[in-house]
C-alpha cells in the first residue's frame, strides 16, 4: 500500500509554484522578471543558490530570449521551466509556437495579467488565451493548491511519449500570486516516483538530426495533423496522469474539467481560473435557496474538453459562461469554445465578461446574473462593467 | 541517451565528412565552403543553431541536410539564447566538449537578433557565434540590413543605402568578450586558425565573416573569392582578432596599415555599387580611411 506522506503549510501561489518546480528539479531555468510573476523568480533564484534546487537559471536579457534558451536546453535534453506574464507573454510568443510546432516538452507558469494598452498590472486572462493555438497544452488553476498541483503535473503530461507537446499553467496574478493560502505538498521522494527522470533528447551526435527545418507543402499539414493528434491523445493522458496523482496525493484531482453540483442542475456557471470559487459560492448560495444551479470548471483549456462537456451538460437548460478575456469582434473567447462544443444541442449559451483589467467580481456578481435567468431572462452576451 | 520521437525520425542530416555538396545554395555562394572549413575544425561533437537565414534553406528539408553534425533551427531573433540553453543542457548532462556554433546571418545578428547576441555576450555563454556577412537580407531577395554598408543597392535602398555600417566586430569587442575575429572566405588559412583558436577558448567567442552574395552584390558567380579577396586589400574589411582584449590584425591586413588599394577596384566589381557617384566614392574611402586611424590606435595600446 502506498503510504501517503503529506505537509499541510501555507503559502502564496507564486512560492507554491516555485515550491512544485523544486520539486521537479528542472535542471535549465530561464526567466525574467515581470509583475507578478517576479516573486517566483526570486524564490527560485533563492532555491539554486542555496543549493535545494540542482539547476542553472539563465539570467536573460528578454522574455523571448527566456523561452527561446530553454527551449534550446529542452532540445538538448533538460526538463526546463519558465515563468512570465501579460506583456512578457506577448514577446515571448514567437518562441511559443515555435516551441509548440517542434513539440519539446517544456513547462511555463502564467501569472495572468491585463495586456497594455492602457497600462494595468491586473488580473484577466487576455495574455493567457492569446496562446491558445500555439500548440501548447494549457492548465489553469482556480487556487494555490491548484497550481502546486497542476505544476507537477504539467510535467509529467509534457513529457509523456503519447503527448510531447510543452505545457503552460495559468493562473490569475495577484489573486493567486501573491495570496496565501493553505497547501499540502507532496514530500520530495513521492514527487521523484510519480516524475521519472525526463527522457527526451534531440541532440545526439551519433545519429544528429536537423531539428525544425523547413518543411515542403505536403508535408507542413501533415506535422500540423500529427500535433493535433497529439493534442487529442493528450486528453486521455490528462485524466489518467489526474487519477496517479490522486492516489498519491489523497486528494480529488480532475483532468479536464471539474463539476461542481451540476448532476441535477438546470442551469449552470462555466468559468476558469480563481473566480470559480467564487461562482462555487454562489452556487452554494443559490442551492441553500432550492435553486437547481451547478458549475462546471475548465481546468484544461486546451485541448479543449468538449467531449466533457457535452455529457456532463446534456441535460442542462442553459450554461451562463463567465469570461475574463474577450476576442474583440468575435465575442467571449470561453463562451465561443462552449457554444462550438454544444452545437446543435438546443442549450442556451450565455456570455458574461468581466472582471477585465482585475475589476472586482464577488460571488454576488454570480448570483444576480444567475438570478435573472432563473427568473426567464436570456441574452447572447453581457459586459459586467458597472 | 533517450530514442529520438517518431515525429522528428525522418529529419536525419547526411553522415559524410564534410557539408555535402548538392545542397541548396546558390552557384558561387560561399557558404557550404564556409561552414565545411568551420566544421573541419570544430569536429563532429557540434551542433549547430541557424536563424532564419540563407542557411536555413541550405541545410535542407525535412527529408534530409547536408550537415553532418545536429542542427537546430531558430526563428531571427533566437539564436543566441537557444544555443546558451542548449550549451548549458550538454554541460549538465556530461557533453563538456561538445561545441555550440551559432550560424547566423548579418541581419539576424546585428539587426533582430542583436539584443539576444548582446544578452549572450555580456552573459559570456560557451558558444561561438559566427555571423556570415552577405550585408543584406538575402534569404528574402536583398533587403537593406544594418549592415549593408554605406552606397550599396539593395531592392529598399534603390538609390543606395544612406546610412553607414554598423560596426559590428568592435562593438563586439566592447563587451569583452574573450575572443573576436574578422575572416574572409578568400584566406581560407586565416579564418581556419582563427575557428581553431576560438575552439580552444572558453566564453563567448564572436568570428565576423565577410561572405560575399553574387546574386546580391550583383556579381558574376565565378568572381566570389576576387571579390572576398578586395574586400581585404583595399581595408573595406581588415582581418584581426582581439583575444582578451589584445587587437591584432593578421594575414595580409597585417601589411596594410599605411597603404591599401584604393576602395575603387573592390567597389567596380559589383552591380550593387555601379550608380555611386564621385563623392559616394570619395565618402566611402574617407569611412574606410578612417577606420584604419582607429586600427592603428588599437594596434598601438
Ligand atoms: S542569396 Fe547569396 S548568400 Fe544566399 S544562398 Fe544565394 S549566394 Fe548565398
Amino acid at each position: 500500500m502506498l503510504q501517503i506522506t503529506k505537509r499541510i503549510t501555507a503559502m502564496v501561489g507564486n512560492h507554491a509554484v516555485a515550491y512544485a518546480v523544486k520539486q521537479a528539479k528542472p535542471q535549465i531555468l530561464a526567466v525574467f522578471p515581470i509583475t507578478p510573476q517576479t516573486t517566483m523568480l526570486e524564490k527560485l533564484a533563492e532555491y539554486i543558490d542555496s543549493g535545494q534546487l540542482k539547476a542553472e537559471l539563465i539570467k536573460v536579457e528578454s522574455e523571448h530570449s527566456a523561452m527561446a534558451s530553454i527551449y534550446g536546453a529542452a532540445v538538448a535534453g533538460a526538463r526546463v521551466f519558465t515563468a512570465t506574464s501579460s506583456q512578457g507573454l506577448l514577446y515571448m510568443t514567437e518562441m511559443f509556437y515555435w516551441a509548440g510546432g517542434q513539440r519539446v516538452p517544456i513547462v511555463a507558469a502564467i501569472a495572468t495579467r491585463a495586456i497594455a494598452e492602457p497600462w494595468s498590472i491586473w488580473d484577466d486572462h487576455q495574455d493567457f488565451v492569446s496562446k491558445r493555438d500555439a500548440i501548447w497544452i494549457m492548465t489553469m488553476a482556480e487556487n494555490v493548491q491548484d497550481a502546486y498541483d497542476l505544476t507537477i503535473q504539467a510535467f509529467r503530461i509534457s513529457e509523456d511519449k503519447r503527448v510531447l507537446l510543452p505545457v503552460m499553467m495559468g493562473f490569475d496574478g495577484f489573486i493567486l500570486t501573491h495570496t496565501m493560502e493553505r497547501l499540502e505538498v507532496l514530500d520530495d521522494e513521492t514527487v521523484d516516483m510519480f516524475l521519472p527522470k525526463r527522457d527526451y533528447n534531440l541532440i545526439d551526435f551519433n545519429d544528429p538530426v536537423n531539428v525544425g527545418p523547413i518543411v515542403t507543402p505536403d508535408n507542413y499539414i501533415k506535422y500540423r495533423y500529427e500535433a493535433k493528434k497529439a493534442m487529442d491523445r493528450a486528453k486521455e493522458v490528462i485524466e489518467e496522469i489526474a487519477k496517479e496523482y490522486e492516489k498519491i496525493s489523497g486528494r480529488k484531482q480532475y483532468g479536464l474539467i471539474e463539476c461542481y453540483m451540476c448532476e441535477d442542475a438546470e442551469y449552470v456557471f462555466l468559468a476558469m481560473g480563481a473566480w470559480v470559487g467564487d461562482a462555487r459560492e454562489a452556487v452554494k448560495r443559490l442551492r441553500s435557496r432550492g435553486n437547481k444551479v451547478g458549475l462546471i470548471k475548465i481546468r484544461t483549456f486546451r485541448p479543449f474538453p468538449k467531449e466533457r462537456l457535452v455529457e456532463k451538460l446534456r441535460s442542462v437548460r442553459g450554461v451562463i459562461v463567465f469570461d475574463r478575456a474577450y476576442s474583440f469582434g468575435s465575442g467571449g473567447v470561453l463562451a465561443s469554445d462552449v457554444k462550438s462544443a454544444l452545437y446543435n444541442s438546443g442549450i442556451d449559451v450565455m456570455s458574461v465578461i468581466a472582471g477585465i483589467g482585475g475589476k472586482t467580481v464577488r460571488p454576488l456578481h454570480f448570483e444576480k446574473v444567475m438570478e435573472e435567468v432563473l427568473e426567464g431572462k436570456r441574452f447572447e452576451e453581457r459586459w459586467l462593467y458597472e | 541517451m533517450s530514442e529520438i520521437p517518431e515525429y522528428i525520425k525522418n529529419k536525419r542530416v547526411i553522415r559524410e565528412q564534410h557539408f555535402y555538396r548538392g545542397n541548396a545554395a546558390c552557384p558561387g555562394c560561399p557558404i557550404p565552403k564556409e561552414l565545411d572549413l568551420l566544421l573541419e575544425v570544430m569536429g563532429k561533437k557540434t551542433v549547430l543553431v541557424v536563424p532564419a537565414s540563407c542557411t536555413t534553406v541550405i541545410m535542407g528539408d525535412e527529408r534530409g541536410s547536408p550537415s553532418p553534425v545536429p542542427v537546430v533551427h531558430s526563428p531571427f531573433a533566437g539564436a543566441a539564447a537557444i544555443a546558451s540553453g542548449l550549451w548549458r543542457q550538454l554541460r549538465m548532462r556530461g557533453d563538456t566538449d561538445a561545441q555550440v556554433v551559432v550560424w547566423a546571418g548579418d541581419g539576424a545578428t546585428g539587426d533582430i537578433g542583436f539584443s539576444a547576441l548582446s544578452g549572450a555576450a555580456e552573459r559570456n555563454e560557451n558558444i561561438l557565434y559566427v555571423c556570415y556577412d552577405n550585408e543584406a537580407f538575402m534569404n528574402t531577395g536583398i533587403q537593406r540590413s544594418a549592415l549593408t554598408p554605406y552606397g550599396a543597392w539593395t531592392t529598399t535602398t534603390p538609390a543606395g543605402k544612406r546610412e553607414f555600417k554598423k560596426p559590428l566586430p568592435f562593438i563586439m569587442m566592447e563587451h569583452k568578450i574573450p575572443y573576436v575575429a574578422t575572416a574572409s572566405i578568400a584566406y581560407p588559412f586565416d579564418y581556419q586558425e582563427k575557428v581553431k583558436k576560438a575552439k580552444g577558448i572558453q566564453g563567448f567567442r564572436y568570428i565576423h565573416l565577410l561572405s560575399p552574395c553574387p546574386p546580391g552584390w550583383r556579381f558574376d558567380s565565378k568572381y566570389t573569392i576576387e571579390v572576398a579577396k578586395l574586400a581585404v586589400e583595399t581595408g573595406v574589411w581588415p582581418l584581426f582578432e582581439v583575444i582578451n582584449g589584445e587587437f591584432r590584425l593578421t594575414s595580409v591586413s597585417k601589411t596594410l596599415l599605411e597603404k591599401r588599394k584604393p576602395v575603387i577596384e573592390y567597389l567596380k566589381l559589383q552591380g550593387r555599387f555601379a550608380k555611386l557617384s564621385e563623392e559616394d566614392i570619395k565618402v566611402i574611402q574617407e569611412a574606410v580611411d578612417e577606420m584604419w586611424e582607429y586600427i592603428k590606435q588599437l594596434v598601438k595600446k
